[in-house]
């Protein structure tokens, strides 16, 4: 079946089974390999995307369920004040270490920070715990997310 | 004492080889500019190669070849800082390869092979890369100096340029190039004193940060060769079991699916993409024939290690008299320590593109061991080795994974009843339960102290597999290899009577293999454990007492007093709160740490803080340094709390992230690094900060509940037995 679905601004039409997850259909079929397979079960948050500006497993969320919903991967999210924040804060940090995980952490933590300018500790366990860094990279996150909300406030 | 020093032996690389050979380092992706497979151009005639690590074009660009793998470690950015210090470049003037597989030209010179493990990249890399930059730096400056009619002493190579000082003229390496390809190979270069560097000790950012926070850093699993299929597999549940019989009618029936490919083990389902090749997979009705192996339970592993503990083994280190010793002790202790088998469940999966094409077969991998899986492959095919080409990757994850070739074997079966290039892609469900895992360990301990409380006797007898004997059979002689006994032997303590037996034990039925920190993952825990059970038995304080037995290692005693100091060792904690401390000198490197536990009424363990202390010798990133420990801690925080692979009925129990837990951020400690400046060689340190904080946090449930831990992980240990 086809199905027309808007990534990154940009429309495409995919002729997959309706209940293909949209991670395959990002990954395999478009051939857009940002996005990270980690579990397919939502227990890793490798595979976040943002779907109308909220977080979202791509790995169980099926393509028909998208319909009009504007899609934003890693690929696309510097394009956003938060995703572009969050970036910068990831690099001055030096947060990265294999560096499979951090495009699901990068869309986490830009999308808190796009609903929270200032989250405390707890808000950045309960936004970032669903993501799993097997390098052991929380620290950094967490010290990188908080310097991307200090500089949104000093930013104005 | 490490692996290196017997290996290096058995490796007839010599100087020459790192030196005078002259690459043309093809293959491979560029970094940065995230091109997956945009060879590097042809190396030019006008290129000046001096050595297989370094190729300038005469358009001026740098290109360094990486002979060591980046799985997150940082080595593709410290590798370049030995170079570029001597070459007098600055790092963003550089461009990465991959090293394709070549043993001769890019093996480790401690392990004799082309493999990135055993903490050894820096180790390996130390001498024979700063002499690759100062042997261009040499040649540029003598090109330049025959080119000005001047005398080579008076010109310097700096910033990517070579200056005649008198003068004041200056060339660029690229316009040097060609001439600079036609000078002498210099016998010997002289290279830069440690107060001279300028790169090497100051925090670097890394070289690959910017594609792995923008999505176009490419990992194994985004090959995408033109026409690429997409396959996944069920492996026999049951190691060593068969297909008996496959029911795919339904799996064919579904959109997407391409083909089915029996193997005598395994069946995969090839298909346009991977959720096509999941519900195929799903579809599938499979019988298994379960082989010798379907009873298996961890049961029976742990009492075949136990038994084995009873009989001699081959001694790894004897010092003075331990049974005279242990027979005049005014008191004596006995413990037995056990460590389960643990799963690698790097974040990325495992997978492998193949492309096999009858006369010869391309491969695209993320692989810790490239020339491995070359020669593997090679041999499985029946084909010559060079026609094999093998495409590396960055790696989501190595921790010794990726040393192994089973999954490029495996990829490779499949590809061979394939038209075109195919993409196998394991589930995170078939990685956890078809890896290779780190050993089951049964460790059988004893000591005797003096009427003061001093230690005057050590034997510890420990059984389990060596992944050595399998992986590198030279390196296994006489009952032992160096990995299983790291960190069992050459404490750093004055133990004046000390006897440590090995004996290799291999259960039938799960794999092994070499996981991150290896020996000292297992060895570490128990004899840091042990001697902090020999400190409670002489009353006094775990620092105190593992200070008194330091005369003779002044930098294990830096490190113990430094992390002590910062952690506020002696201060009080409140009650439920725990604070343990642990000591190492494993992979060449010294460390202390100091763990803050609390344990809850329910018997959960949290792990507060982690302070630790590191004497690398040279750090060359000392932020690579920190992150290194920050991460090892977070790794064996969740070996301690979570970490357990369980067989029963022959089959591994664990699956996915949910029975397979991971810490995440919610219980994340924080970490402080404090890393002593030293200007003695580096150490490695890739994994060692794994195997100080498991010992730590036992130590501190310790003093927190008075339960000494010997079997890992915690779990539900203190909850079951009424905390
Ligand atoms: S792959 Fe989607 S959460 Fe793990
Ligand atoms: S950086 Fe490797 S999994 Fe997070």
């Amino acid at each position: 079946m086809a199905f027309n679905i808007e990534i990154n601004g940009k429309p495409h039409t995919v002729d997959v089974d309706a209940d293909t997850p949209l991670l395959w259909v990002l990954r395999d079929v478009i051939g857009m390999t940002g996005t990270k397979f980690g579990c397919g079960m939502a227990l890793c948050g490798a595979c976040t995307v943002h779907i109308d500006g909220v977080a979202t497993r791509s790995c169980i969320t099926s393509v028909h369920s998208i319909g009009e919903s504007k899609v934003t991967t890693i690929e696309a999210i510097g394009a956003t004040p938060a995703g572009a924040a969050i970036q910068k804060a990831w690099l001055d940090h030096q947060v990265v270490q294999c560096g499979y995980c951090q495009s699901g952490q990068i869309m986490s933590a830009a999308a808190l920070l796009q609903s929270n300018p200032d989250p405390t500790d707890a808000d950045i366990d309960n936004a970032m715990s669903g993501n799993i860094c097997r390098c052991g990279t929380y620290v950094r996150i967490r010290e990188a997310i908080k310097l991307a909300a200090q500089a949104g406030k000093q930013g104005g | 004492m490490t692996l290196a020093r017997t290996l290096s032996a058995g490796s007839n690389l010599s100087r020459r080889n790192f030196l005078v050979a002259s690459a043309a380092a093809g293959g491979g992706l560029i970094l940065g500019l995230a091109l997956p497979f945009g060879r590097s151009e042809a190396a030019g005639s006008a290129d000046f190669t001096p050595n297989a690590f370094i190729r300038i074009g005469s358009n001026g660009e740098v290109v360094l070849t990486m002979p060591y793998v980046e799985m997150g470690q940082g080595t593709y950015t410290a590798i370049p800082m030995l170079i570029a210090e001597e070459l007098e470049m600055s790092l963003a003037q550089v461009r990465l390869e991959h090293a394709p597989p070549n043993e001769k030209l890019y093996a480790n010179p401690l392990l004799g092979v082309q493999a990135t493990g055993n903490s050894n990249a820096i180790r390996g890399a130390w001498k024979p890369l700063r002499e690759a930059g100062a042997t261009a730096r040499t040649m540029l400056v003598a090109a330049a100096a025959q080119r000005w009619g001047v005398d080579q002493a008076a010109c310097r190579a700096q910033n990517g340029e070579v200056i005649h000082e008198p003068t004041g003229r200056r060339a660029s390496y690229g316009d040097l190039a060609a001439e600079a390809s036609k000078m002498p190979v210099p016998e010997s270069v002289s290279l830069k004193s440690p107060q001279d560097f300028t790169l090497i000790g100051t925090p670097a950012k890394r070289l690959d940060a910017t594609a792995k926070v923008n999505g176009t850093a490419v990992y194994g699993i985004d090959a995408r060769p033109a026409g690429v299929k997409i396959a996944t597999l069920a492996q026999s549940p049951v190691f060593g079991g068969r297909v008996k019989s496959v029911d795919d009618t339904a799996s064919t029936a579904v959109k997407g699916v391409q083909q089915i490919v029996r193997l005598d083990d395994a069946v995969a389902i090839v298909a346009d993409h991977m959720g096509a090749a999941k519900k195929g997979l799903e579809a599938l009705r499979i019988e298994w024939d379960d082989g010798p192996n379907a009873a298996l339970g961890t049961e029976q592993v742990a009492r075949q290690l136990e038994e084995a503990t009873l009989k001699t083994g081959a001694v790894a280190q004897n010092v003075g008299d331990v049974e005279m010793a242990m027979a005049n002790a005014a008191t004596r202790l006995k413990a037995r320590y056990e460590v389960p088998f643990l799963a690698h469940a790097a974040l990325e999966p495992m997978n492998c593109t193949v492309h096999f094409r009858k006369e010869e077969c391309e491969i695209w991998i993320g692989s810790q061991a490239v020339a491995r899986v070359q020669a593997m492959a090679a041999q499985a095919l029946g084909l010559p080795q060079d026609k094999v080409i093998v495409h590396n990757h960055l790696i989501g994850g190595g921790f010794g994974r990726r040393l192994e070739a089973d999954g490029a074997l495996r990829a490779v079966e499949i590809a061979k009843h394939v038209d075109g290039p195919v993409k196998v892609v394991w589930t995170r469900e078939e990685d956890i339960q078809h890896d290779m895992y780190r050993p089951y360990w049964f460790d059988r301990l004893s000591a005797g102290l003096d009427g003061e409380g001093r230690p005057v006797a050590w034997s510890n007898r420990f059984a389990g597999s060596s992944v050595i004997a399998r992986w590198l059979p030279p390196g296994f002689h006489d009952g032992l290899d160096l990995d299983s006994t790291e960190g069992a032997i050459n404490l750093p303590y004055d133990l004046p009577n000390f006897h440590v037996e090995y004996v290799r034990v291999e259960p039938p039925g799960i794999p092994t293999a070499f996981w991150r920190s290896v020996g000292p993952s297992h060895n570490v825990f128990v004899t840091e454990s042990f001697i902090d059970e020999m400190a409670a038995a002489a009353r006094q304080d775990p620092v105190a007492f593992r200070r008194s037995l330091l005369s003779k290692s002044p930098r294990a005693k830096a490190v113990l007093d430094l992390a002590a100091e910062k952690a506020g060792w002696g201060e009080a904690v409140p009650k439920g709160r725990g604070r343990g401390v642990a000591l190492q000198f494993v992979f060449g490197s010294y460390l202390a740490m100091v763990a803050d536990v609390e344990v809850s009424e329910d018997g959960a363990v949290r792990v507060h803080r982690a302070v630790c202390a590191v004497d690398v010798g040279t750090a060359v990133n000392p932020d690579t340094v920190e992150a290194q420990v920050q991460g090892g801690v977070i790794f064996g925080t969740t070996a301690a709390l979570y970490g357990e692979i369980t067989l029963k009925n022959g089959r591994v129990e664990q699956a996915n992230f949910d029975s397979y837990q991971m810490i995440r951020m919610n219980e994340a400690p924080t970490i402080e690094v404090h890393v002593v400046k030293s200007e003695e060689p580096p150490g490695g340190l890739g994994e060692a900060g794994t195997s100080l904080i498991v010992p730590a946090i036992a130590n501190a449930v310790f003093a927190a509940t008075g339960r000494r831990l010997r079997k890992m992980p915690i779990g539900t240990a203190l909850a079951k037995q009424g905390n």
